[in-house]
């Protein structure tokens, strides 16, 4: 019993180790925004507060076998009868409820922080980036710039960027962990996901949950860059790629798997992006238009009677005349 | 639907398992009829409605269940031992972990822990048998018609591969064509609703059939466990049965209820399944729970300390588990505001948890513990379960969880509370009943042994998943390229998962072994337990007890025997009504089967006959005169005077 609690304490100890000395492999304890680091922050903190659990449990474990078993005591020992303490009851209820309590505070604020712009970044305008997923790839829509790529997304440093995400099919989720953490791709609505890049680099991105038979290579690649070089690589993709049609985008859908590619216009155009959740959210169904390239008259029995139906239209029309304007 | 894609093709490994599943069918029958035992087999087996008979059925199904989901584990774990491993393709893996998530839940962990139910809570509250026998049966064979109709899909039509959680459109017609999904609706139907059963006939069983002074207070913590759990499958299991049958219309009838199209939302589905899957994880580890409590009081030689916070935080466990489900999907997008709600409901079911955790640690306190082999799986529970509901805890907050979410994290997690949860849990249930269902106790020495190699397996198989997912591997992936790093951690959790195999084989031998040399158990109470079970004869004869015990306080038996009171007045035996054997349960199992196997291929026809053959059976039990029969008071004498060697 002994050998097994050293061990287990020493497993403990080394995982506690290799967690706080910020070993480089672990990307999620190796922040390149402010998002991530903040994520980062309330693991570690978490991981200490866990790590004190823990350790008072495992004492006192430890403390009642070494000390109670049947060999250390007399033959002739009975053990007493004993019902339960009111106080000690009450102390280990009031203390695990001080910990989620305190644990409750950090998780509001921080999933609150997560959620939102980052902090020191709301002034400055967001590039806006779609990232739709279809089996089993990445398509990134950039309507300020009106280009589009495929399996790999460039973006500035310092500045805010604003994902928005919907799928061609099954629920995908979008992952670049040394960024910030993931949020899902559906094929009814957008969510978006805020982050920024504090540090220049290539960073892994990828799908992280499970969509089907082409899941594991579902990778991309995200590179930050200054903002020069970033305008350098728009105005390098304006003047070398080719224009997307909605054939070749509707060709594109339907393959498999695909390597990097890159247009200088989006299917936004001709392929809008499912109504946006995080914006309409109050006004119910999200059900205004179909995803597919097929463009399905609108049902307008779904929306007949809901309060907000004009505006959600109006601000739809809106945001497709924007995005094709440019 | 052609013929040649009836029977799944290609694939080696399976054609290697058809041809295995034939030859032992055919050993089977032929071995049945050489040892002339099918009249054994029907009127002993197929037609009990005894508890602890067809508890010992649960067991055995729950055996083979984990033999097949643990081969499934080493395929995967093998498969990605290595980096660009070519040992599986993507589509098999995604069957095998899907089936892999299924089977260990819904055919391992459920009926394991329902088997054990069956046999002990009768016994632990001096019944005869459960409140509704015959239901009983009918329960059992659902679930086993169930588990065989979705074991089957691997040779016949494709197993499902849209993950053991199925999410839509994913496992939708659109992206999932072959039958595998079918599979998936119509046997987890059929079981869950032979669970269903299980649910309402024990809540009854509790409340009504308890002994006289057997107040609620009084109850074995590990029947107060299964009251709470019973009453945890009532609610959540009729979410499954709408979620499922919603499922089913829209994969063989085309509706659109979770559909990409026409108004179908995938989100639904998750909300459906969460809602009913949340609740499930608690549906296998209060019982566990139960058990840890009934066998830490009886090897420390003490009373569970807290009895009163154990009862009350299991309580307030379970009104949690209805109040978490949205933890599965903080990433859907919902805000800060549900994420928020939901991070707190989470994070307070760590409060009651660690008030068991401390309870159980104080029952220790100046206690004499041995450490038997059901106690070793106890001990190893407590530090390791607690290290499983840290991370959970740290998966709760959801900000940190947009990290954590489909990660190995999450699944290093999630085997970390179930395996020394549930597996040990029902592992010590077993260790410690088994003397009560055969007569005999496993051999102490294999058991031990078959014990280190499972407790350091499994932490070697689990632990570096936790790093894995930190290094941002996610769940589900069939293969990694090798500079992603991920090498070396996947090679040390493989050969883990191989020691654990080991493990579970050694345990399986001892079965085996100990029913060749273990001694026959004499008295009944090898282990000087302290609950009603103990104080009948093992194994129990099929009345259970032959006077109705009479009980003055918590561990009744415990108390008679210290204080020297009698359990059971003094008198005569008087002769005892009991059910009759029917083998309707059993045939109502072979039709619901075949009803769900057609319904998977879309043959309506003979579907149909098969529902109307459902439904005259129901029609026959409705108007059938079953009284029962009684075992008279000279035979009981007898019987009693056999097992006991003395006239009690």
């Amino acid at each position: 019993m002994k050998n097994k609690k050293r061990w287990l304490l020493t497993t403990i100890l080394i995982s506690i180790i290799m967690l706080l000395s910020g070993c480089n492999s672990m990307v999620v304890l190796n922040p390149k925004g402010p998002v991530a680091k903040t994520q980062s922050d309330t693991i570690i903190f978490s991981i200490l507060m866990m790590a004190f659990v823990l350790l008072v449990v495992y004492i006192l474990f430890v403390f009642m076998l070494t000390k109670y078993r049947s060999s250390k005591t007399s033959d002739d020992y009975e053990p007493p009868h004993m019902e339960g303490n009111k106080w000690l009851e009450l102390i280990w209820t009031v203390i695990p409820i001080i910990i989620v309590a305190i644990l409750s505070v950090v998780t509001v604020r921080t999933t609150n922080a997560v959620e939102k712009v980052p902090a020191g970044y709301e002034t400055q305008k967001p590039l806006v980036i779609y990232a739709a997923s279809s089996n089993w790839k990445w398509h990134f829509s950039y309507p300020e710039e009106n280009i589009e790529t495929v399996n790999y997304v460039n973006i500035p440093t310092n500045r805010p960027v604003e994902f928005r995400l919907y799928s061609y099919g099954p629920i995908t989720s979008f992952w670049v962990p040394q960024l910030g953490g993931q949020k899902y791709a559906m094929s009814d609505m957008v969510t978006k996901l805020n982050l920024v890049a504090e540090h220049e680099g290539s960073f892994m991105g990828k799908n992280s949950n499970f969509s089907g038979k082409g899941f594991a290579q579902m990778e991309f690649e995200v590179l930050a860059q200054t903002p020069a070089e970033y305008s350098k690589w728009v105005k390098d993709v304006k003047d070398t790629a080719p224009k997307l049609t909605e054939q070749e985008f509707n060709k594109l859908l339907k393959t498999e798997i695909v390597g990097r590619k890159s247009f200088t216009s989006t299917h936004l155009g001709f392929a809008p992006a499912p109504m946006d959740m995080s914006e309409h959210g109050k006004s119910g169904d999200s059900k205004t238009e179909s995803t597919d390239s097929s463009k399905e008259p609108m049902d307008h029995s779904d929306m007949s009677n809901m309060d907000h139906s004009n505006m959600d239209m109006k601000d739809m029309n809106d945001n497709s005349s924007m995005e094709s304007g440019h | 639907m052609k013929w040649d894609e009836f029977f799944v093709t290609g694939e080696p490994m399976i054609y290697g398992a058809m041809v295995s599943i034939v030859l032992v069918s055919i050993a089977i029958l032929v071995g049945l009829t050489y040892f002339k035992k099918w009249g054994y087999l029907w009127r002993e087996w197929l037609t009990t409605v005894d508890h602890k008979r067809i508890g010992v059925m649960y067991i055995l199904s729950a055996l083979i269940m984990l033999f097949r989901g643990g081969v499934d584990a080493l395929l995967m774990r093998t498969q990605l031992a290595v980096p660009e491993s070519g040992f599986l393709d993507s589509q098999h893996y995604n069957e095998i972990f899907t089936t892999h998530g299924v089977i260990m839940i819904l055919f391992m962990a459920m009926p394991f822990v329902i088997g054990l139910m069956n046999v002990v809570v009768p016994l632990q509250i001096g019944a005869r048998d459960v409140a509704f026998p015959r239901l009983n049966a009918v329960s059992f064979w659902l679930f086993f018609a169930g588990a065989m109709l979705f074991n089957i899909s691997f040779v016949i039509g494709g197993s499902p591969d849209a993950g053991w959680s199925a999410y839509f459109p994913l496992a939708s017609l659109e992206f999932s064509p072959t039958v595998g999904n079918n599979f998936y609706s119509l046997a987890l139907q059929i079981s869950g609703i032979g669970t269903l059963m299980t649910g309402v006939n024990f809540i009854v069983t509790i409340l009504k059939m308890r002994a006289p002074g057997m107040k609620l207070m009084r109850m074995p913590m590990f029947t107060w466990s299964v009251l709470i759990t019973n009453v945890i499958i009532l609610f959540a299991f009729p979410v499954l049965t709408v979620a499922l049958a919603l499922m089913m219309f829209d994969r063989v009838f085309g509706s659109q209820f979770f559909t990409m199209a026409n108004g179908g939302m995938d989100m639904l589905w998750a909300n459906l399944f969460w809602v009913w899957g949340h609740p499930e994880v608690y549906i296998v580890i209060l019982p566990a729970f139960g058990i840890f409590s009934d066998i830490i009081s009886t090897f420390s030689k003490k009373n569970l300390y807290g009895y009163k916070s154990m009862v009350f935080s299991m309580v307030i466990i379970s009104l949690l588990s209805f109040l978490v489900w949205a933890h599965h999907f903080y990433t859907m997008g919902a805000g800060a505001m549900v994420n928020g709600f939901f991070s707190i409901t989470t994070m307070l079911i760590a409060v009651p948890t660690g008030v068991k955790i401390f309870n159980w640690l104080f029952t220790l306190r100046k206690g004499k513990i041995t450490f038997t082999s059901p106690m070793l799986y106890a001990m190893a529970f407590i530090p390791i379960f607690t290290f499983g509901g840290v991370t959970g805890v740290m998966l709760a907050m959801a900000s940190a969880d947009y990290q954590y979410h489909n990660t190995m994290f999450l699944v290093a997690h999630f085997h970390y509370v179930l395996i020394p949860g549930t597996v040990f849990g029902v592992l010590a249930g077993l260790h410690y009943w088994f003397p009560k269902i055969f007569g005999f106790r496993l051999n102490e020495r294999r058991a031990k042994t078959a014990f280190w190699l499972i407790v350091v397996g499994f932490n070697v198989a689990f632990m570096p998943l936790f790093f894995l997912g930190l290094q941002g591997m996610t769940r589900r992936m069939y293969t990694y390229s090798a500079d992603t790093g991920f090498g070396p951690l996947n090679m040390i959790a493989t050969i883990g998962a191989f020691v654990l195999a080991i493990g579970f084989v050694v345990l399986c031998y001892n079965f085996y072994y100990s029913f060749r040399h273990s001694p026959r158990d004499e008295h009944g109470d090898p282990w000087d337990a302290r609950t009603l079970e103990w104080s009948i004869p093992s194994p129990v004869p099929v009345y259970n007890f032959a006077k109705v015990p009479h009980v003055e306080s918590q561990d009744a038996f415990w108390h008679a025997k210290k204080h020297n009171v009698p359990l059971f007045k003094e008198g005569p035996y008087e002769e005892i009504h009991m059910p009759n054997n029917s083998g309707q349960p059993f045939i109502l199992g072979v039709i619901m089967f075949f009803a769900g196997f057609f319904l998977v291929f879309s043959w309506f026809i003979p579907a149909l006959i098969a529902g109307i053959g459902v439904v005259i059976m129901l029609a026959v039990r409705s108007f059938e005169r079953d009284h029962g029969y009684h075992i008279s008071a000279k035979e009981i004498a007898a019987t009693e005077q056999k097992l006991r060697g003395d006239s009690v």
